[in-house]
């Protein structure tokens, strides 16, 4: 293993580092809300704060608990979006590639530019 | 390495034989080792990582012969194991991290600055890195970012180990002449 091998393995680290701390210091804010697309287009907007259950076109089946909102149900094969942990922090989202379905948390007040997207 | 043999005229019809014969061979390998993963269930909550045993065979026939084989190889491996293991879907981003790591992998070991390690671990990155941009496109939104850290941890470690072991394969394998 030659010197330069060490440097990309650390250097891609570091930038996942970097990356993950920006994510880590977004807090859930107090209008944290569940905007949910589909195709790109937005399905609909939920308070993180209420507990209820959303019917995605009959693909998917969100639960919103306790200030985490989980995808309960999905009728894709790979059932990933299901297996995916629940989601509670600003920008934190789970993604179901099959039926092309996004759940995200977003505080209500920062509509500005993300920091992820940059 | 001992120079590729390039075969005069009368050797034509020979050479394709044995390029067909590798070949086959080859994407059999690729096939028995995607089937493989299937049986090991890797979930650690990130989506899409996985091992990427199949790469290991991708890194050596680049390796051992050049860069064309190893994408037609590479191409048609995601196509029959997308068939056979997955879905359309993943056939479209296994593709497209497949296309985009194998380019950065040739551009890098062209280079001849980093060993197959290193070289593999870009390849691992820039595997999940393509596969995370093909999403973006097709899901119409930026919040796949989220996984592009776990995302590069995850190449960085599996491409490590495809490297270590490709490295310990290319010592010990004979030279594959196409």
């Amino acid at each position: 293993m030659k010197r330069n091998d060490w440097f990309l393995a650390a250097g891609i680290l570091a930038a996942a580092a970097i990356l993950l701390c920006f994510q880590m210091f977004r807090k859930t804010g107090d209008q944290a809300v569940v905007s949910i697309t589909v195709d790109g287009d937005l399905y609909g907007t939920y308070s993180l704060d209420e507990d209820r259950i959303v019917e995605i076109n009959d693909t998917n089946r969100l639960e919103i608990r306790g200030g985490y909102a989980r995808m309960e149900w999905a009728d894709c094969p790979d059932q990933v979006c299901v297996n995916h942990q629940g989601i509670s922090r600003d920008g934190e989202s789970i993604i179901c590639l099959p039926n092309q379905v996004v759940v995200s948390i977003e505080n209500g007040e920062s509509s500005g530019v993300d920091g992820i997207a940059r | 390495m001992i120079p590729r043999r390039r075969p005069v005229l009368s050797g034509k019809g020979k050479r394709l034989k044995n390029r067909a014969a590798y070949f086959g061979v080859l994407t059999a390998l690729t096939l028995i080792f995607s089937y493989v993963e299937t049986l090991i269930p890797v979930n650690l909550g990130i989506p899409g990582a996985k091992l990427g045993l199949a790469n290991l065979v991708i890194v050596i026939v680049l390796y051992k012969t050049d860069f064309k084989e190893a994408l037609l190889l590479s191409v048609t491996r995601v196509v029959l194991a997308g068939f056979i293991f997955g879905n359309l879907f993943s056939i479209l981003y296994s593709l497209a991290g497949a296309v985009f790591s194998l380019m950065v992998m040739n551009v890098l070991k062209t280079k001849k600055t980093l060993s197959v390690i290193g070289v593999s671990i870009a390849g691992g990155a820039s595997h999940n890195l393509g596969q995370l941009i093909i999403a973006a496109i097709v899901v119409e939104t930026y919040q796949v970012g989220y996984y592009l850290p776990f995302l590069l941890i995850a190449g960085v470690i599996t491409g490590a180990l495809i490297g270590i072991t490709s490295r310990e394969v290319l010592k010990r394998v004979r030279d594959v002449r196409f």
